[in-house]
């Protein structure tokens, strides 16, 4: 038996499981990014709402989101959740691919929890006078945020939000324990088939680092694009 | 939800403990705080390592770094449980593993916010002690290092909450923390997923959101005390 089997990875039906289970991974980053921008911009504006319950509502999204490990909001979101639900979409959940939607569910809200930060702190680093200088002009606080701060802000918060979406990447793995099958549970699913641990191991290694240096490439390349401007 | 409480809460805290092995919230406690202790001197070393004028000492430890950070834990997770096996020939527990694999990742991180810190002071303090004749090693030991730790202590609580909700990823290899615990609870009631799961939660957010806020005092009263020159010192915040 050769040390390194490289004809595992490159063809044949563990090749095929491995990719696939790649291919599902990058899909549940896309959805989970996808779902999970617009829930964090609408968190930020909560918490800097100028009415105190908006405010303390995102305040508590974020804190109870952040301080409960990923693990446990995929357990909740897999078989708990569903229990509390009505039988008839009970049903029509446990019919489909239940254990992705979970996934997701709990991958978005959970990075929208640490991206609402960063859009917060982006805001917050606009001098206050944009803003007030929109609302003299005559805007409403929306109008204001949309027109005026927000454009500036997102500028400064590209790079963390690109972090974030490191983490993200990186976390979509503990979709494994609910069984979704991902990169993770493929190499699982192989290294016990074929008992080559090193080679299924090695392949995910891989794929993750390769992803991962992507996205760190795509933050050094947005920062020389993109330089932070000083007003 | 009450009665789950009454009924499990033992189990919950300590596992069987007593007729066998130590689990639940003890153990993830235990688990965190000895990863932490121990990947705490490894991290300052490779920190050192990443700041330092050697080249062959920087670019190594800098390809380590961004190895680990681009992976997910459970990834080095399953490497060490399918590996020290392997290498060192004897069988470790999931208690060892998941230890060894937790001080290996968390070196890495821990690796970026001493980097951070030292970075983050003023030029002038490493060179004013080399001007009075400390060579690299003194400088960095008696000057730069003290006032880098100073600045990184809630960095350092923040890393200890992340480190909490890491060990919950001792599930996947069967180690008897609180959550693969909530889990046996779960198939013993069977019927009432959703209220011990939040259980589970409530539990892991009382002891995380109250470390943090820790963290916070902390920060507001290291910044009080005159430390002016350590606010620069941005370390990374770091998410599990």
């Amino acid at each position: 038996m050769p040390l390194f089997d490289y004809s595992l990875l490159l063809t044949g039906k563990y090749h095929d499981m491995l990719v696939a289970g790649l291919l599902l991974s990058l899909q549940l980053l896309a959805a989970s990014l996808v779902l999970a921008l617009p829930i964090a911009l609408v968190v930020a504006l909560l918490r800097l709402s100028p009415l105190a319950p908006l405010r303390w509502l995102g305040f508590a999204y974020v804190e109870t989101i952040r301080n409960i490990p990923l693990l446990a909001h995929m357990l909740f979101w897999y078989f708990g959740a569903p229990e509390l639900l009505p039988e008839g979409i009970k049903q029509w959940l446990y019919a489909g691919h239940i254990e992705a939607y979970s996934a997701i569910i709990a991958l978005s809200l959970y990075t929208a929890a640490f991206m609402a930060e960063d859009i917060r702190s982006g805001i917050r680093a606009i001098p206050t006078v944009q803003f007030e200088a929109g609302r003299a002009l005559g805007f409403g606080f929306l109008s204001t945020m949309r027109r005026v701060v927000l454009p500036q802000a997102l500028r400064v918060t590209v790079p963390p939000l690109i972090s974030q979406t490191l983490s993200l990447w990186k976390n979509t793995s503990i979709a494994t324990v609910i069984g979704v099958a991902e990169l993770m549970y493929q190499a699982g699913q192989v290294e016990s088939a074929t008992f080559r641990s090193f080679e299924s191991f090695a392949f995910a290694s891989a794929a993750y680092l390769t992803v991962s240096l992507a996205i760190t490439g795509l933050a050094t390349w947005y920062h020389h694009r993109f330089p932070v401007r000083t007003i | 939800m009450l009665e789950i409480i009454n009924d499990y809460w033992v189990y919950f805290l300590i596992g069987q403990y007593p007729n066998g092995p130590l689990g639940g919230l003890v153990l993830t406690l235990l688990l965190a705080s000895c990863g932490l202790v121990l990947a705490l001197p490894l991290g300052i070393v490779l920190g050192l390592a990443r700041v330092s004028p050697w080249r062959w000492l920087r670019w190594p430890v800098t390809g380590f770094v961004f190895v680990v950070r681009g992976l997910p834990l459970l990834m080095v997770i399953f490497w060490a449980y399918f590996f020290l096996p392997s290498v060192t020939g004897v069988k470790t527990d999931q208690f060892t593993t998941m230890l060894i694999a937790l001080v290996v990742f968390d070196a890495a991180y821990l690796a970026e916010i001493v980097r951070a810190g030292i970075q983050g002071l003023p030029r002038g303090q490493m060179e004013t002690a080399r001007a009075l004749g400390l060579d690299y090693g003194r400088a960095m030991r008696l000057v730069v290092l003290p006032q880098a730790l100073r600045s990184m202590l809630p960095s350092l609580v923040n890393q200890f909450v992340s480190t909490i909700k890491e060990t919950s990823l001792g599930y996947i290899i069967g180690l008897a923390e609180v959550s693969f615990i909530a889990t046996q609870i779960n198939t013993q009631v069977f019927t009432k997923p959703a209220q011990i799961y939040l259980i589970l939660g409530l539990t892991y957010f009382i002891l995380c959101f109250g470390l943090s806020r820790f963290a916070y005092w902390l920060e507001r009263r290291l910044a009080r005390r005159g430390m002016s020159m350590a606010n620069s010192a941005s370390a990374p915040k770091v998410s599990a």
